[in-house]
């Protein structure tokens, strides 16, 4: 005959915890792949413009990045809000421009100097004379393979 | 009897994998590093003067960008959705008209054969000092549009597959059937400093 037990405390099972280490390591690996790690602190704030025809830049080896925007609201107060550049991770003048890139450039294995990409990394209200400056010193350089950093433009 | 072998505790696995999760979560950003790729001109020697090249008019398009972000295109205002046909237009020259690039007949080895394409033509893009950098990379982005559409369609055409899916020696026939042209104006400084 059955018995009805109902003054007895059942305890609670415990609870099987043990994919969760999977299931934790299964986000990280996805994150892992889909992001990209950061190369420097922002000192200039940007948004990227929008294309449609983009490429992806294939080797971070061989990417070497000029951002340009206004400053951050830390720096404002020292630099103002002027466009500005950031070569690495500090304010530069369109000058040091050419001497940063040769620098980069002979640091890198010889077979790989010629493959060397410059990603520009403008926020989309820059004026182009900026622009274009930074383009002729690139051009003195000698770093003619260039990139446009944009973003995917969805509709236009 | 065989020893039981004690279950190890894994129970701290979780926090560690948790502490690497945020971590990556932490030092690493959304964005894709994408692109559209140019490629600059090398540089013209200090010593040479910037002379106009002497281009026919004919195998020449003009895209000027004003400061307030218009576009001008062989001296007609026209809006930034219709740049793509036009440039397409521009560089097929389908009914060899006069005013649109001369049209040269080439060997592209096969299976393209023998085709009439426009050699010479140039895209000149010319911009202001304050023209947006948005309104600059639209331009630039349609027209490299237009290129990637005609070459895709020369691809479909001849090799039955799209450009990117061809390998490289196929898409360098394609793109001399369609070579980039896009030049940029020598910046000129107008007075001032």
């Amino acid at each position: 005959m059955a018995k009805i037990r109902r003054n007895e405390k059942r305890e609670m099972p415990a609870l099987n915890t043990s994919s969760l280490p999977d299931i934790i390591f299964m986000l990280l690996f996805f994150f892992m792949s889909v992001t990209t790690m950061k190369e420097v602190t922002y000192k200039v704030q940007f948004t990227n413009p929008q294309a449609t025809e983009l490429t992806k830049l294939e080797k971070k080896t061989l990417v070497r990045y000029i951002y340009v925007g206004t400053p951050t609201a830390e720096f404002r107060k020292q630099y103002g809000a002027e466009t500005r550049i950031q070569l690495d991770d500090a304010f530069a003048d369109k000058k040091e421009i050419g001497d940063y890139i040769i620098n980069e450039r002979s640091a890198m294995n010889e077979q790989d100097q010629g493959l060397m990409t410059v990603s520009i990394k403008a926020d989309k209200e820059t004026r182009m004379g900026v622009i274009a400056d930074i383009k002729q010193e690139l051009r003195r350089a000698y770093a003619l393979k260039i990139s446009y950093a944009a973003t995917q433009r969805t509709s236009f | 009897m065989a020893k039981k072998i004690p279950q190890i505790n894994a129970s701290s696995m979780a926090d560690i994998s948790f502490l690497l999760l945020i971590f990556f979560l932490v030092t690493t950003s959304m964005d894709v590093n994408q692109g559209l790729a140019r490629r600059l001109p090398p540089p013209i020697p200090p010593d040479q003067k910037i002379e106009d090249q002497d281009i026919n008019k004919r195998n020449l398009l003009i895209v000027k960008i004003n400061s307030q972000n218009q576009l001008m295109v062989q001296g007609k205002e026209l809006p930034i959705n219709q740049l793509r046909e036009e440039a397409k237009k521009f560089i097929l020259n389908a009914e060899d008209d006069a005013h649109l690039p001369k049209l040269v007949e080439e060997d592209f080895g096969a299976p393209i054969g023998v085709l009439k394409y426009t050699k010479d033509h140039v895209i000149s893009v010319q911009n202001d000092v304050d023209t947006q950098y948005q309104a600059y990379l639209d331009v630039q982005n349609e027209l490299v549009a237009a290129y990637n559409e005609l070459r895709n369609e020369c691809a479909r055409k001849y090799f039955h597959k799209a450009y990117a899916e061809l390998d490289e020696d196929q898409q360098k026939q394609v793109q001399k059937v369609y070579p980039q042209k896009i030049s940029e104006a020598e910046p000129k400084n107008y007075g001032g400093n």
